[in-house]
């Protein structure tokens, strides 16, 4: 964690730093920019996630760094060099596509050899280099075959030895597993990482997935409308959204109007719409902004004879009940008209009607203020 | 017991096929009406084509008492009075019939004079009621007394002749039956077939260098100058090859726009010799041929993803590198496509150059129109036909076995 944390303030240490951006923007029309100063620090070694809907500039900043794209204003620095003007081939960055981008007209074996050919490796040394790169993703025995003569999977996988194959210190990969099927991609996803420490790579990745996201990096970076909206560790990020963008991207939230009444005891005391007050953790804030109650639906609990005192109560009207298999899916409208999800174990579960009163509650720790 | 399972499966079967019976009756029926137009316009004049590049009626049906008089020939010296006789009175029915200028403008292909022979000696038969016919006949001319001569209407008693098929590439039959060329002054199929085949090949090439850079842009234009350049490239194919043709006269002739152009900037100071000339229709059956190349290489090029180049790039290939290594072999399927296309195409072009080209510009085509409507050859015309077929085919065979039939892409 500590670790983590020194890396994300590691602006002031340029050795550690393996990329830099630097108030980089990007424009394709000269009149709305797709990425707003972008400031961000990738170290050596690190799996950073590039997060965000599309269109956020989350790719875009990927191609820049890749140099398929040039920054319209701003500064990449490689290893401490900048690389604006540099094209791609002279980068020594590995790519990994969304479509995988193999060679259809090569054997699986000659799309893993071709970055090597311009690197001066041949003969010999260049087998045993393909020989073991496939066998790092397991495919030693495929090597004669045709791209198009092998599953999905084993595409990712050959796109991903033909990128690691000339040992680039920094890989890059833009959404490599949106073509999978769910549990391939968990796989795969698990694959990527043990390969990603096991070799020490750098790595930037992007995708749109935040489970895929949570479960791979050491830092995502959160994009929307051209802006990181917050970059941390996957726990941070998860439990401590810093906006209302964030909080709703990440996992899921409920999120209700509200607004600021006072300080108690290091809470905030904020007013809903209907009038009731509820307590939120505070890590804010001017009191005249708007602001926005945040709370995860597995926070929310049934209120009960048990629950112990201190804790934010409220009730609502039952609207919608799903049977979910290990939980229960409860939406209740809340606060004069705002809808309140709760996940409810199965374990405390009971029968909920429609219409009927359901009584919760939530700790006050759970309840996020955010601005916006 | 054992066989239940089987017979089971078998009673599954035709119950399946029988059930996709109707479909098959309808998708049959559908096809039918295009199955019988090809039958009734493509396949019967190909095969009636290749049929008259071998017949070979005239002899035969005329001179049919010769023919058997000639069978006792010995096929050396001038024949008996009896082959005279046979001759004469074939020749008699001819007259009444009027069939004599068919055997002889026949006989005329393989001895030139030997038409005017034949109808002036019909003509002399008629008047004669009795023989000798033998020393009439030599009195009338010399080539009835050569051997040669009653070898070859013996030879064309055969209802098949390789006459034709032999001429449209300069060989003949010599009088002992083996093969020889023509002699040079006559051997012209060859060098007009040559002619075809380089013209064609020109036009493929043009166009496939003209062609290839327009379908990658037309790739990776915008979709609004995508459509506008699309429509540049279709646009010839929707005008008459005949307008297209007339409007490149218009613009190579001497008093043409070319020319004037060249002349008022002073480029040059004499008219420049463009029409009737192979660079005048070359250039003209370029532009008409290009959409041809540029369609299906577009289709190809479209397929390949954009990534491939970039990937190629991350790779470490620079652009020129990527190109030829990752995104021209990719095209190959489409550059076969439409060079064939083009090269067929091209093979079979009349209108043109006999507008635009010069004498030395004539392809098979123009000839084949020449022998059909000019001098009513139509077993030469059929023959070439058939030679320029078999051209086509053995190109095409030849591209599929270098390059394979399903790295072909014509769609």
């Amino acid at each position: 964690m500590t670790a983590l944390q020194d890396r994300t303030s590691a602006t002031g240490k340029p050795d550690d730093a393996l990329v830099r951006f630097t108030e980089v923007k990007k424009s394709y029309d000269g009149i709305q920019y797709v990425v707003k100063d972008l400031n961000l620090d990738v170290a050596k070694g690190e799996f950073l996630t590039m997060l965000g809907p599309s269109g956020s500039g989350k790719t875009t900043t990927l191609m820049m760094l890749g140099g398929f794209e040039r920054p319209t204003l701003g500064h990449i620095l490689l290893d401490g060099k900048p690389v604006e003007k540099l094209p791609p081939e002279k980068r020594n960055i590995g790519f990994v596509f969304q479509n995988y981008a193999l060679f259809p007209h090569m054997t699986v074996a000659e799309n893993v050899a071709f970055p090597l050919r311009y690197r001066g490796i041949r003969g010999d040394a260049a087998r045993e280099k393909v020989k073991r790169a496939l066998g790092r993703v397991s495919l030693e025995a495929m090597g004669d075959r045709k791209p198009a003569q092998l599953s999905g999977g084993q595409q990712q996988r050959v796109a991903l030895a033909r990128a690691l194959v000339f040992e680039p210190s920094l890989v890059l990969m833009d959404e490599p597993l949106g073509a999978l099927d769910k549990q391939l991609r968990e796989r795969m996803q698990i694959e990527i990482k043990h390969l990603q420490t096991s070799l020490g790579i750098t790595m930037v990745y992007v995708t749109h997935d935040q489970s895929e996201a949570l479960t791979m990096s050491d830092r995502i970076a959160v994009f929307h409308d051209g802006r990181i909206q917050q970059l941390a560790d996957p726990k941070t990020l998860y439990n401590a959204p810093e906006n209302r963008f964030v909080a709703g991207f990440i996992g899921e939230n409920n999120t209700m109007a509200c607004s600021l009444m006072g300080r108690e005891t290091g809470l905030a005391v904020v007013k809903m719409a209907d009038g009731s007050t509820l307590k939120a953790s505070d890590t804010v804030l001017s009191a005249d902004a708007d602001l926005t109650l945040s709370v995860r639906p597995e926070n929310i609990m049934l209120a009960g004879d048990q629950t112990p005192p201190g804790m934010n109560l409220f009730s609502g009207i039952a609207t919608d009940v799903f049977f979910l298999g290990d939980h229960m899916r409860l939406s209740v409208e809340a606060f004069g008209g705002q809808t309140v999800t709760a996940r409810i174990p199965i374990a405390v579960a009971r029968t909920f009607a429609p219409g009927e009163t359901v009584h919760l509650a939530c700790m006050a720790a759970d309840c996020r203020l955010l601005e916006g | 017991m054992t066989a239940s399972p089987d017979i089971e499966r078998i009673r599954t079967f035709v119950a399946v096929r029988r059930a996709a019976r109707p479909a098959r009756r309808a998708a049959f029926s559908l096809a039918l009406p295009l199955v019988a137009f090809l039958l009734i316009a493509f396949v019967a004049p190909i095969l009636y084509l290749l049929v008259t590049a071998v017949d070979n009626p005239e002899t035969k049906t005329v001179l049919p008492q010769t023919l058997t008089a000639l069978e006792s020939w010995d096929g050396a010296s001038t024949p008996e009075e009896a082959v005279f006789a046979a001759l004469a009175a074939d020749l008699k029915i001819a007259q009444e019939n009027s069939t004599a200028a068919l055997v002889g403008k026949r006989l005329n292909y393989e001895i030139s004079g030997m038409r005017s022979k034949v109808l002036a000696a019909s003509r002399m038969v008629a008047g004669m009621d009795a023989g000798p016919y033998r020393e009439a006949f030599l009195d009338q001319s010399d080539l009835w007394a050569a051997p040669e001569t009653w070898a070859v209407i013996q030879r064309n008693g055969a209802s098949l002749t390789p006459y034709y098929l032999l001429t449209a590439v300069d060989l003949k039959q010599s009088p002992t039956g083996g093969l020889e060329r023509v002699q040079p002054d006559q051997a012209i199929f060859l060098t007009i077939l040559g002619r075809t085949l380089l013209v064609a090949g020109m036009v493929t090439a043009f166009t496939l260098i003209l062609g290839y850079p327009v379908a990658y842009v037309l790739t990776i234009a915008p979709k609004t100058i995508a459509a506008v350049m699309m429509l540049m490239v279709l646009l010839p194919l929707w005008t008459s090859l005949l307008v297209r043709t007339t409007a490149w006269v218009v613009l190579l002739q001497s008093d043409g726009v070319i020319n004037s152009i060249l002349m008022t900037l002073h480029l040059t100071a004499e008219k420049v010799q463009l029409i009737f000339t192979r660079v005048g229709t070359v250039t003209a059956m370029t532009h008409i041929q290009l959409p041809f190349t540029i369609l299906p290489i577009y289709s190809v090029m479209r397929s390949i993803q954009p990534t491939q180049l970039r990937a190629a790039r991350s790779l470490g290939a620079g652009p020129t590198s990527a190109f030829w290594r990752i995104y021209a072999p990719q095209t190959l399927p489409g550059v076969v496509a439409g060079c064939l296309m083009t090269f067929i195409l091209s093979l079979g072009y009349y209108i043109t150059p006999a507008l635009v080209g010069g004498p030395q510009d004539q392809m098979v085509s123009n000839f084949i129109s020449t022998y059909i409507n000019r001098d009513l050859n139509w077993g030469l015309a059929a023959a070439l036909g058939v030679v320029l077929l078999i051209v086509t085919l053995a190109i095409y065979g030849l591209f599929l076995r270098l390059v394979g039939a399903d790295k072909i892409k014509l769609g």
